[in-house]
């Protein structure tokens, strides 16, 4: 991967009290990548992005997120992993809170995005979730043409000129690698395209808003193994520009497409860290079970 | 060994039992039931109505006893009658029949006879034959004449027709539908509108009355207006005066069967023909024709001849201002109650409730309408707005306003149920969608949501306008009538009059049906009018439907 350019050295900004309190269920992603050498091509360290602290979940009486403390660095692909139920999505779910529209739960603890609480009273939901677009394990496109799902995140903004929504939908449509595919007939239904070019409008319809980090929740679990190609290279590409975290059951695909990976079992997060090192050397030994195969 | 053989020989019933074949005959013969039930009705109700407006032949009887020598009408009705009951009710019959054919004959000639109708025993009439001479015509009053042509009158001097009088009488049926036009043009346009120029007038001077004016200016010009309205009317109603008296200029000469002369004026002659003597183009010509009299003419003679386009107008429009006031609210409701209001145990009971509303018998609603709309509603327009005309009422009265907010409240429970099942229906994914884009909840309702659940809220209003169409028990507290005046729309200020009374094709037929003074004559209208309420509820629900699947094919892929 070639370095990127813009990307500017950051000096440390950790909190050196947090990695001893908490040693099983945060990581500090700094000292996981200054022990792990040369693992990334990139030179610098990575900027913080999300932060995760002391996160709580409760589904009425049930905790559902047991004191999550992670953080999530800019532009690279994080992947949760885990068995069903051990609440990745859940903690996915959190960042551009979704989890508000169920009845009866209740978060405690913070998470930070560029050093803001997203659960603070003064947040406005719809401004947040502009900033984190999310994409859906099932393709769910609006039942309308191509083009207006695209805008549709613009037009909610008060966006009008034909102009700016023309260049807009074009920009990412072909940031979601599906430009050549459609446009011939981006004023046909959406409900017309396949699958795994359904998926991709639903990620050119959360770029197009330009968000600064994308969630994606299974994004290939209801693709065949093309479009899940399809998908992966494009995950490849969108991090250049977007955080990534994504929500995924194949654990060769969260190996293939992602930098760090965090490891969910009932609610805890267990493991965090390089990739490689948590795919070759991890250093619980619920991961290692689980990665073998041994159980989930 | 006697259980065993029982028990085979059961068998094979019991195997077709558990096999799903009777259900199966069941549920098909069910479904067979209802269809041969519904296309029964429509068969019998087109059969009856649609035969009324074929000119059927004029049969002549010739009477054997009494002092009348032939009787001459249409042959409406035959049937075999007992001996014994015609003897019970004191007809003498001959020893050895045990049954007699009797004819109901329509003899028209109300103004000679006093009645239309007349039955016939075949013990008093002989021969019958189909004089080709034989004429009917078709008057504005005292119904249809039957009889012979004799002569035409122009003023006082007698014309002479030598050969054919039709091509005169033609020329002069014509000549009276002129004129009954240009008359019809001056008493309801011209007159029409002075009367409610002068109306507004005298509300105006009250209203100055009541505000404590009693002279000045604005008098003085009211008083100016007056004047010229009058003057105008004066000059019409000369105008009139002399239309009228042309009117009376050209008489048709006639006799009855028997030889009793008549006369009636071309002007009061709707058609007149020889059904006899038609050809078979000329009958269908003579069907579409009065076919199209029928929907597109006003009644006449109490509703029992003549058209019934009032009705239509009346049903149709108010089935659309019904729809104008219901789809709004029903949707309104059931998007706070599906998307806002908490979910327990009040909106469980508010929907319960909001279902049970529409089991409520219709006429509780007719009684809630003229108590609430009519009376307090109205009641406080009129006292607020109109209190120059009071103690007239304006909106304080029945009316085409109030019977669609009654009808709209009627039915407005089953527009609540659908949207919400459509509502309840739009996946969870469409949703969140749209708000991970960083809609709203209300842009994602108006947005997308609404949207994919117009074909639900089209459902909702097809159920409601099928109910409102055919409603009738409310309508008869809430402004229907059985002639109204004048249409809810017309050229007058503010040209959609929704206070007035107006007519509706249901209250027409139990009108027609049950209240008219010559019943006999009525029935096949009764037949025909229904048959027209059928088809206008079809073409209605036809209309909504067609809309309805387009919405779904727009956005169905997505609701799967």
């Amino acid at each position: 991967m070639p370095p990127k350019p813009d990307r500017e050295l950051e000096t440390m900004q950790g909190q050196p009290g947090k990695e001893g309190s908490t040693p099983t269920h945060g990581v500090d992603i700094k000292s996981a990548l200054r022990k792990d050498d040369g693992a990334q091509e990139r030179p610098t360290e990575p900027r913080d992005c999300l932060e995760v602290k002391g996160l709580n979940l409760y589904y009425g009486q049930k905790r559902a997120l047991h004191d999550i403390n992670l953080t999530i660095p800019e532009r690279y692909v994080t992947a949760f992993i885990g068995p069903s139920g051990c609440g990745k999505s859940t903690l996915l779910r959190c960042f551009n809170r979704m989890n508000d529209l169920i009845d009866g739960v209740r978060v405690e603890g913070e998470v930070l995005l560029d050093g803001q609480n997203i659960f603070a009273p003064e947040v406005n939901v719809a401004t947040l979730r502009r900033r984190v677009g999310m994409v859906f394990q099932k393709p769910n496109p609006f039942p309308k043409s191509i083009y207006e799902n695209v805008a549709y995140g613009l037009r909610i903004q008060g966006v009008k000129s034909r102009r700016v929504l023309d260049k807009a939908v074009e920009g990412a449509l072909r940031g979601a690698a599906l430009w050549d595919e459609v446009k011939d007939r981006v004023h046909d239904s959406a409900l017309g395209l396949s699958g795994g070019q359904q998926q991709r409008l639903v990620i050119a319809r959360a770029i197009a808003i330009e968000p600064e980090v994308l969630l994606l929740d299974e994004p290939a679990s209801a693709l065949d193994p093309i479009s899940t190609l399809k998908i992966e290279e494009l995950i490849y590409e969108l991090k250049k520009d977007y955080t990534i975290v994504i929500v995924t059951h194949n654990m060769q695909q969260a190996a293939r497409v992602s930098d760090f990976t965090a490891f969910m079992y009932m609610g805890d997060l267990i493991e965090f860290g390089k990739t490689k090192t948590v795919f070759t050397t991890p250093r619980r030994k619920q991961t290692e079970d689980y990665i073998t195969g041994r159980y989930g | 060994m006697n259980a065993s053989t029982s028990s085979s020989r059961t068998a094979p019933l019991r195997h077709w039992w558990h096999s799903g074949s009777p259900g199966v005959w069941l549920t098909a013969g069910a479904v067979s039931f209802s269809l041969v039930m519904v296309f029964g009705l429509l068969f019998l109700i087109t059969v009856r109505g649609m035969g009324h407006f074929w000119p059927s032949d004029v049969a002549r009887l010739e009477l054997t006893g009494g002092e009348a020598k032939y009787a001459l009408g249409e042959i409406v009705e035959e049937e075999t009658v007992s001996a014994t009951r015609l003897k019970d009710n004191g007809v003498a019959v001959p020893d050895g029949r045990e049954s007699v054919r009797r004819v109901l004959l329509k003899v028209g000639n109300r103004n000679l006879n006093g009645y239309d109708f007349q039955w016939f025993n075949d013990l008093d009439f002989g021969a019958v034959s189909y004089p080709r001479k034989a004429v009917v015509i078709e008057r504005r009053e005292w119904g249809n004449f039957y009889g012979f042509v004799k002569g035409i009158r122009e003023g006082d001097k007698p014309l002479s027709i030598e050969g054919s009088p039709w091509p005169e009488m033609r020329k002069r049926i014509a000549r009276g539908e002129a004129l009954r036009k240009d008359i019809a043009h001056i008493e309801r346009d011209q007159m029409g509108a002075i009367n409610y120029g002068l109306e507004r007038l005298r509300l105006k001077t009250r209203k100055l009355e009541l505000e404590g004016v009693t002279s000045g200016a604005p008098l003085a010009d009211i008083a100016a207006e007056r004047d010229a309205l009058n003057a105008r009317y004066g000059k019409l109603a000369e105008k009139l005066a002399k239309l009228n008296a042309d009117a009376g200029r050209d008489v048709l000469l006639l006799e009855t069967v028997n030889g009793v002369a008549s006369e009636v004026r071309f002007y009061d002659i709707v058609r007149a023909y020889r059904p006899n003597a038609m050809p078979l183009m000329a009958k269908l010509k003579h069907y579409g024709a009065k076919l199209g009299e029928f929907v597109a003419s006003e009644p006449r003679e109490a509703n029992t001849e003549g058209g019934v386009f009032p009705a239509i107008f009346g049903t149709v429009m108010m089935v659309l201002l019904m729809s104008v006031f219901v789809t709004p609210f029903g949707v309104i409701a059931a998007v706070y109650l599906r998307e806002y209001a908490h979910q327990g145990l009040t909106t469980r009971i508010i929907r319960i409730a909001v279902n049970n509303l529409a089991g409520v018998p219709s006429v509780v609603y007719g009684v809630f309408g003229l108590g609430f709309f009519v009376y307090f509603v109205g009641g406080a327009i009129d006292q607020a707005f109109y209190a120059e005309a009071l103690p007239a009422p304006t909106f304080g009265t029945p009316g085409l306003l109030w019977s669609s907010l009654t009808l709209a409240l009627l039915t407005v429970p089953v527009v609540i149920v659908s949207t919400e099942e459509g509502l309840s229906r739009i996946p969870r994914s469409i949703r969140e969608g749209s708000l991970a884009l960083g809609a709203t909840k209300a842009e994602t309702l108006w947005r997308t949501v609404m949207p994919m659940a117009t074909p639900a809220m089209m459902t909702g209003l097809i159920l409601a306008v099928a109910r409102a169409a055919g409603e009738v028990a409310p309508l008869m507290m809430v402004g229907v009538v059985k002639l109204a005046p004048a249409l809810p729309l017309d050229g007058n200020l503010p040209f959609l009059h929704l206070d007035r009374k107006f007519m509706h094709l249901g209250f027409h037929i139990f009108d027609v049906g049950f209240q008219s003074p010559n019943v006999e004559a009525a029935r096949p209208l009764v037949y025909a009018t229904s048959l027209l309420l059928v088809l206008i509820i079809v073409t209605l629900n036809l209309a909504a439907i067609t809309i309805r699947n387009r919405l779904r094919e727009k956005y169905n892929a997505a609701e799967t």
